[in-house]
């Protein structure tokens, strides 16, 4: 898969002393939904300003779709949209004309048309002569991102894009960034909500005091680190040899007339046949068996608590 | 280099002037209309003439350099302030345009609006008294070169800012009153000698007699060292404004 951002050896010493990016190293594949979850005060902003230009790197290198982000800054930055998490506008511009600003701003020629297209895309094209600060928030939030899409760039990174953003708001855009993905944008998101990265991104990346602890797919993250749980209800009693057997089996519980049993989801082909072969040489009734896959959210948890 | 850059910040700067047409030109013409009452028609017509000109007429390019100057640091520093201020100046730092590029966006605009003020004011000035340029070219040179040097100026107290109260120290407490003691309303020649050679370090003398020498051809101070001393500050304010950008000071974590 062809790498658009590298990011290599970076750390962030603030001027206070305060560490807030240790040794990040991480790839971004070209087209892909990125999630960078961490809690508040992991460094997700931080790193995403180091990669923008906005904050000094103490140390370490990125690279942006083959340009270094500080040799070759305007190539570089050109490649770049960036929505910051605060809603930052300037309140007396008109929305056309903001978004035709940042246009302007990353050396391109005024394209009304693509600006009117944008604004139609967001749901902005009847504001679009009114003042920013006649607009509500969730229509803020979409001229800054139509702001960062006006120089058509190839990575966008949005920072906490839903943050206060009612539910149906947030569907609306969860549904525009899959929109830009199928239209070959990278997206780079951080966001503190777990479903949302749960729901969105092709990758997840932790962070975590200002450290990376987890890069991986979605999917095998939570394949790899997700662990299920088996709950059985049985009929009848449990008692002599039986009871033994259920119980030499490590991480299961007994619960009333339930049996509640804990596995790695990668260690499942050994562990699960032995949890049922006891209760068929045991004969044991049961009647209901459930599944359950630990969340992201409980693996987000478990690693930041580590 | 990112011309588009420049010319978007630009227009964008120049665009709030428009905006607030009242504050931006209505409020110095007024201001300088009444210096014009008071000095000029009140109290001037019982001033003797200076270097042999009427007061009234002797006090115009003072009080263009006065308004030019105000103009210059109120609008640069506000310029780069209020997006510091409001967080849009990340769309400014995360765009492919150098420091220089992003200075000559906000300078020149300040720098320009200031221009257009003089202007205003010179012409202002032409329906209370007769005016003569005697050297046009000069009187342009030393504009340019003071606006561009002062919207610099500007610039820096407006990274310098983290208030809005700081962006009036300056202007209030260190130029207007260096200009009103640098000769805007008289010549430095009609103060006693101890006054006169105390005036020499305010370097608001060499810009406005430099000025009025454009004007009138009469100068407290050679016009050469005038050129030298705003050449000296504009050099001094870049090379502040590269360590700024060099170093991220107050932009940049």
């Amino acid at each position: 898969m062809e790498t658009v951002l590298s990011v290599e050896s970076v750390n962030k010493i603030y001027s206070g002393g305060f560490q807030a990016l240790e040794n990040i190293n991480l790839s971004i594949n070209k087209g892909e939904i990125f999630a960078l979850l961490g809690p508040n005060g992991a460094g997700k902003t931080t790193l995403i300003g180091a990669i923008c230009g906005l904050v000094n790197l103490t140390s370490g290198k990125i690279i942006i779709d083959g340009f270094d982000h500080q040799r070759d800054f305007r190539s570089a930055r050109s490649k770049i949209g960036l929505v910051p998490q605060e809603l930052t506008t300037d309140a007396f511009e008109r929305v056309i004309d903001t978004v035709a600003f940042s246009q302007g701003l990353f050396g391109l020629k005024k394209d009304i048309e693509y600006v009117d297209k944008l604004l139609k895309d967001f749901s902005l094209f009847d504001k679009r002569n009114n003042k920013l600060m006649t607009l509500s928030g969730g229509m803020k939030r979409r001229v800054m991102i139509a702001k960062a899409l006006a120089h058509k760039p190839e990575i966008l990174f949005l920072d906490e894009p839903t943050a206060g953003v009612d539910v149906q708001l947030r569907e609306s855009m969860w549904e525009q960034i899959h929109c830009l993905k199928e239209r070959g944008v990278t997206i780079i998101l951080t966001t503190h909500y777990i479903e949302e990265a749960e729901k969105m991104a092709d990758r997840i990346g932790i962070i975590n005091k200002g450290k990376i602890v987890q890069v991986d797919e979605k999917k095998s993250l939570i394949k790899r680190l997700g662990q299920k749980t088996i709950q059985i209800a049985y009929d009848g009693s449990l008692e002599g040899q039986a009871l033994q057997d259920l119980q030499s089996i490590p991480n299961l519980k007994l619960d009333g007339q339930l049996i509640n049993y804990e596995y790695q989801s990668t260690s499942a082909v050994e562990e699960v046949p032995k949890l049922f072969k006891v209760l068929v040489d045991h004969k044991i009734p049961f009647s209901e068996v459930e599944s359950k896959e630990k969340s992201l959210q409980d693996i987000f948890v478990d690693l930041v608590r580590e | 280099m990112n011309y588009r850059g420049i010319i978007a910040i630009y227009r964008f700067e120049m665009a709030r002037m428009w905006r607030t047409l009242g504050q931006s030109i209505a409020s110095p013409v007024i201001s300088t209309c009444l210096y014009f009452v008071v000095f000029g028609s009140a109290l001037g017509s019982r001033i003797d003439k200076v270097e042999g000109i009427e007061y009234g007429t002797f006090i115009v390019p003072g009080l263009v350099m006065l308004t030019v100057l105000t103009q210059c640091i109120s609008n640069a520093s506000f310029g780069i302030y209020f997006p510091k201020f409001t967080g849009t100046i990340y769309e400014v730092l995360s765009a492919p345009i150098s420091a220089f590029e992003i200075v000559l966006g906000y300078v020149g605009a300040a720098a320009s609006k200031a221009i257009i003020i003089g202007s205003i004011i010179l012409a202002t000035a032409s329906f209370f008294v007769e005016l003569k340029i005697a050297h046009p070219f000069y009187m342009m040179a030393f504009l340019i070169l003071t606006t561009f040097t002062f919207s610099m100026f500007g610039f820096l107290i407006g990274i310098w800012a983290d208030g809005f109260e700081k962006l009036q120290i300056v202007p209030l407490l260190v130029i207007t009153p260096l200009t009103f003691l640098g000769g805007a309303f008289y010549s430095i020649k009609m103060l006693p000698p101890f006054w006169y050679k105390v005036s020499l370090v305010n370097p608001m003398v060499y810009l406005i007699s430099g000025f009025r020498w454009s004007f009138y051809e009469t100068a407290d101070v050679p016009v050469g060292i005038s050129l030298i001393g705003i050449t000296l500050v504009l050099t001094v304010t870049l090379s502040i404004i590269y360590w700024i950008f060099k170093t991220g000071y107050k932009l940049k974590p």
